[in-house]
């Protein structure tokens, strides 16, 4: 652990260890990391694993405050405060998130996993493109961008990939309901398949709930 | 022969050779491959999406769902990776039925694969043999979850009910009369463990009947020896686990890398090929099945000898047992909560990741101390295989697309999820 921390002291803002090795970096520096990474002799970190966007804008929020549901009786959890509550997004309001980029890296000369972290700020979606350092980048930023909007810059193939071909919207964000906002349907008096405003009624089954243990 | 350019193909959605529903672009000179654009997401579900608005536990069935000829491996991910989060003990019971039932998987995966890719080339009764197998694999996952297939049968901290005491048997009907059924029977007297027992003994005989159809037959051996030659450097560069990487002649698996469960007590082999090609991988799998059949018997020998708990007996994760709730509050109490509400994990994240019959089938979980996970993303073995098609089949013939496509041992469960 110490030859990482010696070989990228200087590129990281962050470094932690939980389950793993876990570095944050800036994204104008995470080409250079990655580099090192892979290329240096002593980690050998040759693989890329995995590649996923998260959204961190409900982090820590729950739907449920138990302390109000004991004074005035249950509420059924219903508060729209986060993502499982169905609320369409207006097109006009300008969708919020807060999106990470995770990269998973595997040494298998020396049995090593690390996990590298940047964060991208909310005015900016772009990101420098791994691909030319791993070759299964490609794919796996296909499938953040399709499902978190994520703008990988130098990719030379960012198409959607998981969602259906003329999908609209960035589904994996925490503000993109769960229903969806189109259903498709036949109708019969244009006698075709339409796109129509989808009308499933907007459940939360169990709340989220946060509970510290002590 | 300037008249002729090359041509755009489309293979798919519905073929019956793209293992469910791969859409494919080919450019075509003539019969040869010049590129190959794989369409996916027509299965796509967001299973992670779905995850992040359901307390723990409910989200196990879905799992099954992802790569659906590895059911209980994929359950067995994503209970790990809620154990690791939860720093949750699990009893070495159930440490030892989930290896049983994880291996049970592999060959129940590998006699899918088996049978289908060799039918994608052309040999019928490989198929109708490995489902004969099939049979009695899946009435062992009948025998201790109820279904064929969908099992949910993993819990946090354990399994959801001990192995069954008794093996269901047939019974008289209108096409079988008794002395048929006895000897449908035969097996099945005892209990599940017997029942195991005695499939592990013959499974052998019966891959050496595979090996007799197909390993030195001229017909597959020109269809297969190679066709999608991968390199080692390149097998890892493009992000291959699993017998994908082994058959491309390195030495990594899961199971002996990064040891889970009880692993490390059992004695097993990791077959690796040396080419990395079609034939290599065929060879692989069709080891791993002896040697997941091995270590079967050795979990079935000591499950025999031990009558410990199967799930763990923190009642703050694992529902109390029946007897307890009828005279004991508090296990009342935790029964509803758990039914209700689920648990809360604490706030933290993880990566954890299996050997599934396909590769490293991982869960990258991060929870913000909430009753449902915050994120959940699934790596999903088949997504970077698929995703080297374009390589792998460049410069071969169409049918050996049907080859490539097979040998990658591609489920779209998995893939679009």
């Amino acid at each position: 652990m110490n030859k990482i921390k010696k070989l990228v002291n200087e590129l990281v803002v962050d470094y932690s260890e939980n389950d793993m090795v876990t570095l944050t970096v800036e994204k104008t520096n995470l080409k250079k990391l990655l580099k090192i990474l892979k290329e240096s002799q002593d980690l050998k970190f040759t693989q890329l694993i995995d590649l996923c966007a998260v959204d961190f804008i409900d982090y820590g929020k729950s739907e449920w405050e138990t302390k109000e549901a004991t004074s005035s009786g249950y509420n059924r959890g219903i508060n729209p405060q986060s993502h499982s509550r169905i609320d369409f997004v207006n097109e006009d309001e300008v969708e919020e998130y807060k999106l990470t980029v995770v990269y998973h890296l595997l040494s298998m000369d020396f049995n090593m996993r690390i996990r590298i972290k940047c964060n991208l700020d909310n005015d900016s979606l772009i990101i420098p493109s791994v691909t030319e350092i791993f070759a299964s980048a490609d794919w796996y930023e296909r499938e953040a961008y399709d499902l978190f909007g994520v703008l990988f810059e130098g990719h030379n193939d960012l198409r959607r990939i998981l969602t259906d071909y003329g999908f609209i919207g960035h589904p994996f964000r925490k503000k993109f309901p769960l229903t969806g906002n189109t259903q498709v349907a036949y109708d019969p008096e244009q006698k075709k398949v339409v796109n129509q405003a989808v009308d499933i009624t907007p459940r939360t089954l169990v709340p989220k709930v946060i509970r510290k243990s002590k | 022969m300037s008249e002729y350019k090359n041509f755009t193909m489309n293979f798919g959605p519905q073929h019956p050779a793209a293992h469910g529903v791969l859409r494919l672009i080919l450019e075509m000179d003539g019969e040869v491959i010049r590129s190959a654009d794989p369409h996916i997401g027509l299965l796509h579900r967001a299973t992670e999406k779905l995850a992040e608005s359901k307390p723990y536990n409910q989200n196990i069935g879905y799992m099954d769902r992802l790569d659906y000829v590895s059911m209980m491996c994929n359950e067995h991910a994503y209970v790990l990776a809620i154990e690791n989060l939860l720093k949750l003990d699990v009893p070495e019971r159930a440490q030892y039925i989930r290896v049983m039932y994880d291996e049970i998987t592999r060959i129940l995966n590998h006699l899918l694969w088996l049978g289908a890719h060799a039918l994608d080339i052309g040999a019928m009764s490989v198929f109708l043999y490995a489902f004969r197998e099939r049979e009695d694999l899946m009435d062992c996952y009948e025998a201790v979850s109820g279904t064929r297939m969908h099992a949910t049968y993993y819990r946090p901290g354990g399994v959801a009910k001990d192995l069954p005491t008794v093996m269901p048997k047939f019974m008289i009907n209108k096409n079988h009369n008794l002395e048929q059924i006895e000897k449908l029977n035969y097996n099945r007297e005892g209990t599940l463990l017997d029942f195991i027992d005695s499939f592990v003994d013959r499974f052998p005989k019966n891959v050496d009947e595979y090996e007799n159809l197909l390993t030195e037959n001229r017909i597959w051996k020109q269809r297969t020896v190679g066709i999608g030659v991968v390199s080692p450097e390149r097998a890892v560069e493009l992000g291959f686990t699993g017998p994908m990487l082994r058959g491309s002649g390195i030495s990594w698996d899961l199971r002996k890398k990064e040891p889970y469960e009880v692993y490390k007590k059992l004695k097993f082999d990791i077959p690796i090929g040396t080419e990395g090609d079609s034939y290599d991988r065929y060879l692989v799998r069709i080891h791993e099945m002896r040697e997941s059949a091995n270590i079967i018997k050795q979990c079935c020998d000591w499950l025999k000898n031990d009558s410990g708990n199967y799930i763990s007996s923190n009642t703050k994760i694992a529902p109390p047992s029946r007897d307890d709730m009828k005279d004991n509050m508090e296990s009342l109490i935790h029964h509803f909560k758990l039914f209700s509400e689920g648990y809360c994990v604490p706030e933290g994240e993880t990566y954890t990741a299996v050997e599934a019959p396909k590769g490293e089938f991982g869960v990258y979980m991060i929870s913000d101390g909430a009753n449902k996970p915050y994120r959940l993303k699934i790596r999903a073995p088949g997504f970077p295989h698929l995703a080297a098609l374009n390589e792998m089949s460049k410069g071969h013939m169409l049918s050996d697309v049907v080859t490539i496509i097979g040998t990658q041992d591609i489920v779209f469960g998995e893939i679009d999820r």
